[in-house]
């Protein structure tokens, strides 16, 4: 298992890797998010008390799901980057905080629209919106540190750093609906029997895709953070020769 | 060969150190107080100076500009420090970095943080805040500058080095204190308004805990990143 982690934390290896995958990765978020958004917006029944409005659900939570992971993941490779100083590392944690950025962008955007109708109000200053507005600065104050460094090491340690900190956000978030009297609703994905099948498998679809897409554009984002820390590498240019 | 200095003389030394040559400069270090007593100034005439109205936003503005004034001090933190190489010569002395970067922290909390929880009672007056109230609204604002100084310290450490770092330490800083500023907040308009504050008061200590314990160990790692 350890050999197959190294070689694939070797940037020829990984780049000839990614290349591969990231066409499979593509099609199958693509065709998901495809059977998603017609379960969800046409197969699904409407709901009880939130009508027609609640199929916004279906970008909504996947986005807010993947706006987490996401930073896990960033903080993740960070701390790998930090510890073990495997240059993979810290390009992941580069290449993800701009995703991470938009899903986060995505997930408040879509609930301030859900809650005009639903709340009567685009924002409240609630602890879940809160915190989900945190972790959008955090993602920007992370690419607004990354960008300020010339030197690329000291981008990526300083900015691993950050990321590392910033980790303690994400409980606040998960939990801010249960410590707190929140008017955001609990999830109801996640617990069982909330939902009809009807309505939560396109959910689940979307979830999939968008965690699938984030692979492919990460992988996409990987590449090029791999040809710019390699660009006077050997292998770069045979493969980009050929 | 002299015995090594035990931890607290290292560490009082670093701080007696940082509060002598704060006092030097002290035209730096009253800074913070001025600008609090500004945009303190500035609300009953934006606002209205109706008593009512003054003491409903009383908590949130003394709060903000108690916030936005500790900011521009962190530039200082390690700045001088940082350019005269005296840094470099604290991470190379071989005491832990976390240890001695809490006394710095201590020192700029005793020029730039503490003063503003000694003008605040003056500040809250201005903002018709009840005499009642004072002593929380100090408390929170006690708890609260200590966390924003060991939170602040961190990103002053990681945006060492970086130009126009001014502007990067905020909006670093800014996420990680909102959890301090709402309970810091709360504390302040519960007193004004009568009740009892323990409950946020007590998380807003937790959070302190939580600061004082973990701020170090960022502010070591950030600050050996950037004496490289």
């Amino acid at each position: 298992m350890w050999t197959w982690f190294h070689k694939l934390a070797s940037p020829p290896h990984f780049y000839r890797i990614a290349g591969l995958t990231i066409p499979a990765f593509s099609w199958a978020a693509g065709l998901l998010v495809a059977a998603g958004l017609y379960g969800g917006l046409v197969l699904a029944p409407p709901d009880y008390q939130q009508g027609e409005g609640f199929r916004i659900f279906y970008v909504h939570v996947p986005s807010a799901i993947l706006s987490m992971f996401v930073y896990a993941t960033m903080a993740i490779a960070a701390a790998i980057g930090l510890i073990w100083r495997m240059k993979l590392a810290h390009a992941v944690a580069a290449a993800s905080a701009p995703i991470g950025a938009w899903f986060t962008a995505c997930a408040l955007a879509t609930g301030s629209i859900w809650g005009k109708p639903m709340w009567g109000t685009w924002w409240v200053g609630d602890a879940r919106l809160t915190s989900e507005l945190i972790l959008l600065f955090l993602y920007l104050g992370y690419l607004g540190l990354r960008s300020s460094f010339d030197d690329l090491q000291r981008a990526d340690r300083a900015s691993a750093v950050l990321a590392v900190i910033g980790i303690v956000n994400l409980p606040v978030i998960h939990y801010s609906v249960v410590w707190w009297n929140s008017i955001h609703q609990g999830s109801t994905l996640l617990t069982p029997g909330a939902m009809p099948i009807a309505m939560k498998w396109p959910a689940l679809c979307m979830l999939a895709g968008f965690a699938l897409f984030y692979g492919a554009v990460l992988f996409v984002r990987l590449r090029g953070e791999v040809v710019r820390r390699e660009r006077s590498a050997a292998w770069l240019r045979e493969v980009l020769v050929k | 060969m002299t015995a090594r200095p035990g931890l607290w003389r290292v560490g009082m030394a670093v701080y007696a150190r940082d509060l002598r040559l704060a006092f030097r400069r002290w035209e730096q270090a009253v800074q913070p107080v001025v600008f609090l007593l500004m945009v303190a100034t500035l609300f009953p005439l934006a606002l209205s100076p109706e008593a009512a109205q003054l003491r409903g936003v009383a908590a949130g503005v003394l709060w903000v500009a108690a916030l936005l004034a500790s900011l521009l001090a962190l530039e200082f933190l390690f700045r001088a420090d940082h350019e005269d190489g005296s840094l470099e010569q604290l991470v190379l002395s071989g005491h832990p970095l976390g240890w001695l970067s809490i006394f710095k922290v201590l020192a700029h909390w005793t020029i730039s943080g503490l003063p503003l929880v000694l003008v605040s009672p003056v500040v809250a007056t201005s903002l018709a805040v009840p005499a009642s109230a004072l002593a929380v609204v100090m408390l929170s604002l006690l708890l609260g500058t200590g966390v924003l100084s060991f939170v602040g310290g961190a990103a002053a450490a990681l945006t060492l080095g970086v130009k126009r770092g001014g502007v990067l330490v905020s909006v670093l800083t800014l996420p990680l204190v909102m959890p301090a500023l709402i309970f810091g907040a709360q504390a302040a308009d519960l007193a004004i308004m009568g009740e009892s504050a323990r409950g946020p008061l007590l998380l807003l200590l937790a959070l302190l805990v939580l600061s004082v314990s973990l701020a170090p160990l960022a502010i070591a790692a950030a600050l050996r990143i950037g004496v490289e």
